[in-house]
């Protein structure tokens, strides 16, 4: 599907994308810079180059839709609605992050917006998804959990039981592959026999599609077809994402996997720009919208960072807490 | 109170039963559960009685349905996943682990998993090295799951309810063996407690601590001894994780001598974890070097002769206890 096809929404939605994509990428920006400062520690898997997957996708969401993310999940964190202040402290592991601190970036978690994680075991969360979707199922709620992972677990055994179960139980799920070419150095073509991941979930039955994961406009549209029929007949649906990640696996890696020129090509299909562009051809938006919405991210960027900056650490006396839920004596 | 006559696979089924009449967030899932009625025939009928949605059998994915367990209890249901043996729970182990594990702790307490997880386990049926695995010890390694092993029938009655009303993970091991053990059972029998050793048999000389499957065999066991004099003291561990060491400790501290009885591999076992808390506990008690009465550090072999001089026996605890009480 090219860019053409899709229809841009009217101005107020476009700049919502557009805002949605750009605190994604500015909170990231700021994230590495803090973690060559050393002041976030671990892995830090950025999402640079991807964010249209997690704004489309997410938009198209109820509140009270679930959300099981991966290690990558900075992203869906924010569009799902997680106050950016929380993530942020969560990356510096504070107890005023989103899970107390004791996830970091890898293990985001919220009740409230009734975000699982976060997930860092690649596939793991698959299951997951399909398991709350069962709840909601056996509940009849009518509820929705997406689930998002790279194309790199579709080569786990979890990836295609929880696709089998999601269509032999008629769960609700709406599955979610970004793929973005590369699990860490291994390409697609040199670890899958079958590179077209979408057409593997045709193959349980679920009804698939796959699109330009550079597009956010196309990504919301995909997203809000597949959510309806899921809401309309209860079945899952499996979107794959065409995309690239614009930065290393985690922070550094030499990136001897992957050709220059390749990533400088897709960096021409930043999600970003495209949108940018577009708005602006069709007389949707200007220079100054841009500016101004750039210089609101910044100020909200710069009070997150401020509010991690600000936190405490959990007291080691707390260290035992919550293994076990506590009980009366 | 009256008691009837009935049978350990009975009385788990009963606990099933009595569950998914109390709640209706509860259900089981597994590989036969249904249709076939469980490979252990623990849930022979209730398909009948409760369909397909809350008898619910699964495909042959043991990750992908302890994992939708996992998510079904994040989204409000009480699961009992039944996984046939701990043998296949291997393909399980990560959900179980990485997951069911660690999801309260990871997110600062916002969220639980109030699962329940059953799995038979154990040798003694000719059954070789793939389908004999005694690996209660690989769980109860991991914070933020409890592990049982009922051994009786009360135990197996009331351990599942328990577990049910547990907010966290419990994995549940129930011993092939001890499917077919017979005995009475109060009529209004329902929910133990699951933190405490139990002391099956008092005695003064010597204390055997067990669990499961090899309860019967320690009990023989100190019949035999009682008939030499020496009295062992039989305690059934019950809960596995987390360790009652109370209980444990105030044992061998009366009988100043202990063996440790467990089929699984004496190596990084259950009975080695044991031996340690009584060491670091007890240490000036004791009047004898402990001992342990673990599984032969091989596959489980099928000719019968060679499988039962592999696996811990009553022959086997009786000249432990003997050595210990210079017997
Ligand atoms: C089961 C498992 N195996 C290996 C890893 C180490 N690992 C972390 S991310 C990754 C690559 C995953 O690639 P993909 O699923 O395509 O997602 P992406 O990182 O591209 O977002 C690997 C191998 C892991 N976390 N989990």
């Amino acid at each position: 599907m090219s860019r053409a096809d899709t229809e841009l929404p009217g101005r107020e939605e476009g700049l919502q994308l557009l805002r949605g994509m750009q605190r994604i990428r500015r909170f990231e920006d700021r994230a590495a810079e803090l973690y060559s400062a050393m002041k976030i520690r671990g892995f830090l898997h950025l999402y640079n180059g991807q964010e249209a997957v997690a704004v489309g996708v997410l938009q198209a969401l109820h509140e009270d839709d679930a959300v099981v993310a991966t290690y990558r999940e900075h992203g869906h964190a924010l569009a799902a609605g997680l106050p950016m202040g929380e993530v942020m402290a969560e990356l510096y592991g504070r107890e005023q992050g989103s899970s107390g601190g004791r996830g970091g970036s890898m293990h985001i978690f919220d009740a409230e917006h009734r975000f699982y994680g976060g997930q860092a075991i690649v596939a793991g969360g698959l299951p997951l998804a399909v398991g709350l979707a069962l709840a909601d199922q056996m509940q009849h709620r009518p509820r929705v959990t997406a689930c998002f992972f790279g194309e790199g677990a579709a080569a786990e055994g979890e990836f295609h039981e929880a696709l089998n179960l999601a269509a032999l139980w008629t769960l609700p799920v709406l599955f979610v592959c970004e793929n973005n070419l590369y699990a860490m150095g291994t390409a697609l073509g040199r670890s899958q026999a079958e590179t077209d991941i979408h057409a593997r979930a045709g193959g349980y039955g679920i009804e698939s599609t796959a699109l330009d994961g550079m597009d956010v406009v196309a990504v919301a549209a995909a997203a809000r077809a597949a959510v309806t029929g899921i809401r309309e007949d209860g079945k899952p649906r499996f979107l794959e994402c065409h995309t690239y990640r614009f930065r290393a696996h985690s922070m550094f890696d030499a990136q001897l996997y992957r050709p220059r020129e390749e990533i400088e090509a897709w960096k021409k299909r930043c999600p970003i720009m495209g949108l940018r562009q577009r708005l602006l051809a069709a007389e949707l938006a200007t220079e100054a919208d841009f500016a101004a919405l750039e210089q609101d991210i910044e100020a909200e960027v710069e009070a997150a960072v401020a509010f991690a900056e600000a936190g405490s650490w959990e007291p080691v006396e707390q260290l035992a807490s919550h293994v076990m839920t506590e009980r009366e004596a | 109170m009256s008691a009837a006559r009935t049978t350990y696979r009975e009385a788990v089924r009963a606990a099933i039963r009595a569950a998914l009449l109390d709640d209706e967030r509860v259900f089981l899932m597994g590989e036969d559960v249904g249709s076939y009625g469980g490979c252990f025939g623990v849930s022979k009928g209730l398909l009948e009685e409760f369909g397909p949605e809350r008898i619910r059998d699964t495909p042959l994915s043991e990750s992908g349905f302890t994992g939708a367990g996992i998510g079904a209890a994040l989204g409000g249901m009480r699961p009992i996943v039944e996984i046939m043996t701990v043998n296949f729970s291997l393909l399980a182990l990560d959900q179980i682990v990485n997951s069911a594990a660690t999801i309260r702790h990871m997110s600062d307490g916002q969220f639980s998993v109030p699962l329940v997880i059953r799995m038979a386990t154990g040798a003694g049926r000719q059954l070789a090295a793939q389908h004999s695995h005694s690996l209660e010890s690989f769980y109860a390694h991991v914070p933020g799951i409890r592990v049982v092993a009922p051994a009786t029938l009360e135990d197996a009655r009331g351990m599942l309810p328990a577990a049910l009303a547990d907010p966290d993970p419990v994995v549940i091991f129930e011993h092939t063996s001890l499917y077919n053990l017979e005995g009475e059972l109060a009529e209004d029998a329902g929910a133990v407690d699951l933190d405490r050793a139990a002391i099956r048999r008092p005695g003064r000389d010597v204390t055997l601590v067990t669990h499961g499957g090899s309860l019967a065999k320690t009990l023989a066991a100190a019949a035999t001894l009682a008939e030499e004099g020496i009295e062992a003291e039989v305690i059934d561990l019950r809960s596995l994780r987390p360790l009652d060491d109370a209980t444990i400790i105030a044992s061998v501290s009366r009988t100043r001598r202990a063996v440790m009885v467990d089929e699984g591999w004496r190596t990084m076992s259950l009975a080695a974890e044991l031996v340690t808390r009584i060491v670091e506990q007890a240490f000036y008690e004791l009047d004898a070097p402990l001992a342990r009465v673990c599984t032969a550090e091989v596959p489980i072999p099928y000719p019968a002769h060679l499988e039962q001089a592999a696996l811990p026996s009553a022959d086997k605890i009786v000249a432990a206890a003997r050595r210990l009480t210079g017997g």
